[in-house]
């Protein structure tokens, strides 16, 4: 979230898209509801009516994976009726600058493709440079090569007949939809655009998110209040888990993981470090050689930087480790080992089939848990004969939340600190706890018998507990950060000497000399002279108190930012463009509000003032977004098993760019009769993710007990099945049954003339417990996933429904 | 957090005797108020945040025996300024991850082709997880890539895992994964 959960309530309009808020973010909910108390609009977007739409003002149906064609159209409405915040575009985005002449767009493609990679050559969609290297801009915007003009022609072919023929939305409901969300791009308005995997599980996912950040940047809704681009996640920690760099791609604090490409620091930093020729670009990322070397000092505090940093395992350029690829190779017998950690991947993995097949090519596997799980018992599991599974398991058990200590990252950034309730129940630990014990052990093996490269085991910081104790306040302290050598800098206008073991106050004072320490530099702050995340103070200035800040309650990175990008809030003289809900506001020389991106003076100030996007190169707001993997502007392509035999927008049918595999569990189905429906993967309020901690509590089991997909009456009738009866679903990976809820909450839609059917189905459930009550919904899901993040498109596949 | 008993009846009080006769036709205000003194008496509240969705909603636990036994009840934190008291359904349902005869507490182990778990204790399979790591991490650690790069990377093992970890859980384990060399480090944040 650039926001946070109660700053919804300050939204004029609130567009729900990709997510069903009521029913899986329920708390969100009322600040949803109170924001409608006091007059906001609600659009919601979905191919299903749930309780979520049933508040709506507007309510659109839309068919799974035309999301960018919903918002091409609405692009296209915005331009073609001149309803953006020209200031606000101006001056905050990229819609002035000048592509050069390599960029090119045609039928489907970009420029710089290249067919056998599948690959774009990314730098055909850099921007034209003056002989300075400072970017050519028309802020008249009407320069035909200007990002403004290129995305209007771009979009010019999402005219709202077209888009309804594909979405199978009703044009009078898109225009109800566009008509209303266009109405924010008055300067006093702002919406908030509020979504969950709904868009991501898209071989597009990436790209849908880019449509809504044009959007939301062409309105003037980015860094104020009720405004900003929402990710409703869905993990109590899953903010904070990627924080920590619990990728394969990102140190914690989003740093790159190097590659072979990058033999020392230097050449590290020289390729990882942006930089801008605009004077007033803050170009923050420039500070990234500070956040990586503290963060070698965080891990290896006794070396010098280049040794810490040639301890860091490379990956091979170009190589994907993502997810599907990880179990991708493990099925090609990979690997010899694996951890499912606090994770249940037998289940949550797209193409379970699969997935459970690769566990039976490893050795050895070690799953940490508090039930039983699909992944730790898989080699018992439907199809498997334990007798043929050389796999070696070994199952830890964990403690629940309340049973241990430390701190999770909701959505909205904010780090808040949990305490133990009860000690540990039975034998179990925290998972601090078994990560220490364990690596102690394997620190011991490699002290006494030596090994492949035991440097880096042997001169990582362990010192992480307390009379052998895991100790998340130690922990805490080196992810904030604090000084290793005595350094004096200069704080606001004084100097201040700081003794090594003190703390680093924030990351704007973090060093690349190795004179710091910071496990995690967006964390640096949280930790300071008290434990900021256990902050429990509910007071605020009247202005924060206008927007329900919250500022002395618990902490949120960075800095304790609470709108991000929040100088964006306000005109180039710092007058907030919504004086009755300011964010920030320059008054007298200073900052009032929120915590100001930056504490440069509003960017009218040509000498001292910063443009308001501080983590883009160049300060603006990406409308062109040339970094991503599948082009600088949203386009559509078809999910990569689907309906429809022709793009209506070009010959490209599906993302040339996609994540595929070619194994023989790897078969996709598009207009194909034996799999005619489409089918979308979700979830209900009483269950959670795969279902192990749910399906194992009582009361939440007895309210949602087994396995149903959700079909329209037209479809039920086609194929005779009665509401409750059981029903087989089948892909090319596999099938599975459900009870059938035949609902009108499902209809079928007209796509290009034809009617395509669409049907529903939860993925929480898992044949471990309860008996009978079904298997994992990714059994069906194909393992194809996007090209920039690799997450699997489980939300657009093609499925058959029988009577059972 | 350490709630302030007396005061904290005093707020249950008044709430009791405004709903006392909501419409019912009869009166539960005495075995409301022993209610809210059964969960009272002899525990210690301690402030938590619920471990589902990411909303960050404010939980308060009571724990029996002064604090010293198990948890007896969960309910949202009324001072927490995101749900205000309020509690979805699995939120309300957190009392049931600490008393609940399915969980699994001892330590299992599964060997080659066996049909069966059997318990181990944690000495047991810590030990002998170790050497395997050990065993798959030098007999797959590769030093040089096929370009003479130096790379320092250990293939044969992967990890998944975990957003249900704290912050300083997650942290500890991705330096643990990093300095054995591992790249296949992955969660559910990617999927």
């Amino acid at each position: 979230m650039t926001n946070h959960w109660i700053d919804i309530v300050n939204s004029d309009c609130i567009f729900i898209i990709g997510s069903n808020a009521a029913e899986n973010h329920p708390i969100s909910f009322k600040w949803v509801l109170r924001a409608k108390d006091k007059g906001a609009t609600m659009i919601h977007v979905d191919p299903r009516y749930t309780r979520t739409s049933q508040h709506a003002d507007v309510f659109a149906r839309l068919r799974s994976g035309s999301d960018i064609p919903f918002f091409g159209g609405l692009i296209r409405y915005i331009l073609a009726n001149n309803l953006i915040f020209k200031d606000y575009v101006v001056n905050y985005t990229n819609a002035s600058f000048i592509l050069s002449d390599k960029y090119d767009f045609k039928d489907g493609l970009f420029s710089g493709f290249d067919a056998e990679k599948r690959a774009y050559d990314k730098s055909a969609w850099s921007f034209a440079k003056d002989d300075q290297g400072r970017i050519k801009k028309d802020p008249t915007l009407n320069n035909p090569r200007c990002v403004y003009q290129i995305m209007k022609t771009h979009y010019d072919r999402y005219d709202m007949k077209s888009v309804s023929a594909i979405t199978g939305t009703p044009v009078a409901d898109l225009q109800r939809v566009y008509q209303t969300y266009a109405a924010t791009g008055k300067p006093e308005k702002s919406g908030t655009m509020l979504y969950a995997m709904g868009q991501t599980q898209h071989t597009v996912g990436v790209q849908n998110i880019r449509a809504m950040t044009i959007i939301q940047l062409l309105l003037g809704n980015m860094g104020v209040a009720g405004g900003g681009i929402n990710a409703l996640r869905g993990e109590a920690n899953v903010q904070g888990s990627t924080d920590q760099g619990l990728l394969y791609h990102i140190l914690p604090g989003y740093i790159p993981t190097p590659t072979a490409a990058m033999q020392t620091l230097v050449e590290f930093n020289e390729k990882n470090t942006p930089v801008t020729k605009e004077p007033q670009s803050a170009n923050w990322w420039g500070n990234r050689p500070k956040y990586l070397a503290s963060f070698l000092k965080s891990m290896y505090p006794n070396q010098d930087l280049e040794t810490g940093y040639s301890y860091l395992p490379k990956l091979e350029p170009g190589k994907d480790y993502s997810w599907l690829s990880l179990f991708d190779a493990m099925l090609g017998g990979a690997f010899k080992g694996f951890f499912a950690w606090g994770q249940n991947p037998a289940a949550s993995t797209a193409n379970s089939n699969k997935t459970r097949e690769a566990m039976t090519k490893l050795d050895w596997m070690v799953t940490v848990n508090m039930f039983e799980t699909e992944t730790g018992s898989f080699w018992k599991g439907p199809g498997m004969d334990p007798k043929k599974v050389k796999t070696e398991v070994f199952y830890l058990p964990c403690a629940v939340s309340f049973e241990k200590e430390g701190s999770i990252s909701n959505s909205g950034r904010w780090m808040q600190w949990r305490n133990v309730a009860q000690p540990p129940s039975g034998d179990s630990k925290p998972d601090g706890d078994i990560i220490y014990e364990l690596f102690e052990k394997i620190r011991e093996l490699y002290a006494k018998e030596g090994g492949a490269y035991p440097d880096p085991i042997k001169n990582l910081n362990w010192d992480v507990a307390t009379n052998h104790a895991f100790d998340p306040h130690k922990v805490a302290k080196r992810i904030n950060g604090y000084f290793l050598t005595e350094k004096t800098l200069k704080v606001g206008d004084a100097d201040k000497t700081f003794k090594p073991g003190d703390p680093v106050p924030g990351f704007a004072l973090l060093q690349n000399d190795g004179s710091t320490c910071s496990g995690t530099w967006v964390y640096c702050g949280s930790y300071t002279d008290k434990n900021m995340a256990a902050r429990r103070d509910k007071s605020q200035t009247a202005m924060q108190a206008k927007i329900g800040l919250f500022p002395a309650w618990s902490w949120a990175w960075p800095v304790n930012r609470r709108i991000i990008y929040n100088r964006a809030s306000v005109d180039p003289q710092g007058k907030p463009y919504q004086p009755d809900k300011p964010v920030i506001a320059w008054v007298n020389g200073k900052w009032e509000g929120d915590v100001p991106d930056g504490p440069w003076p509003p960017m009218a100030d040509v000498e001292k003032g910063k443009f308001p996007f501080i983590m883009t190169t160049d300060g603006m707001g990406q409308i062109f977004g040339p970094g991503r993997n599948d082009g600088p502007l949203p386009e559509h392509y078809e999910p990569l098993e689907c309906p429809i035999a022709e793009n209506p927008f070009s010959k490209q049918l599906h993302n040339p760019t996609a994540l595929k595999f070619t194994g023989p569990a790897d078969i996709h189905a598009s207009c194909d009769p034996r799999y005619p429906f489409v089918c979308s993967t979700y979830r209900v309020t009483e269950h959670w993710q795969t279902g192990v901690m749910t399906r194992n509590s009582p009361w939440l089991l007895e309210a949602e007990p087994q396995m149903f997909c959700e079909m329209s009456p037209e479809l039920a009738t086609m194929r005779g099945i009665k509401n409750g009866e059981k029903v087989i679903l089948e892909s090319t990976r596999g099938s599975l049954w459900a009870k059938a809820i035949v609902t009108e909450r499902i209809q079928p839609f007209t796509v290009l003339g034809q009617t395509i059917h669409q049907v529903g189905i939860p993925w929480h459930f898992g044949w471990t417990w309860p008996v009978n009550g079904g298997d994992s919904a990714n059994i069906l899901c194909p393992s194809v996933g996007d090209p920039n993040t690799g997450i699997p498109e489980t939300k657009a596949f093609m499925v058959n429904v029988r009577k059972a | 957090m350490e709630w302030n008993r007396r005061e904290f009846l005093k707020i249950a009080g008044a709430t009791t005797a405004v709903t006392a006769f909501g419409g019912l036709g009869f009166d539960l205000t005495p075995a409301r108020a022993e209610g809210q003194a059964a969960k009272l008496k002899f525990t210690k509240q301690t402030t938590s945040v619920c471990c589902y969705c990411s909303v960050g909603c404010g939980l308060i636990a009571s724990t029996d025996k002064d604090g010293k036994g198990k948890v007896v009840n969960i309910e949202g934190d009324p001072d927490h300024p995101i749900n205000e008291g309020a509690l979805c359904p699995k939120g309300a349902s957190h009392y049931q991850l600490g008393k609940n005869d399915r969980r699994i507490l001892k330590v299992l182990y599964r060997a080659p082709y066996s049909e069966n778990w059997e318990e181990k204790s944690w000495d047991w399979a810590l030990d002998r997880i170790a050497r395997k790591v050990k065993e798959s991490r030098d007999g797959s650690f590769v030093t040089k890539d096929a370009k003479g790069r130096v790379v320092n990377r250990c293939e044969g093992i992967a990890s998944v895992g975990s957003a249900a970890m704290d912050n300083e859980e997650c942290w500890i384990y991705q330096a643990m994964l990093r300095a054995m060399g591992l790249n296949y480090i992955e969660h559910q944040a990617r999927i």
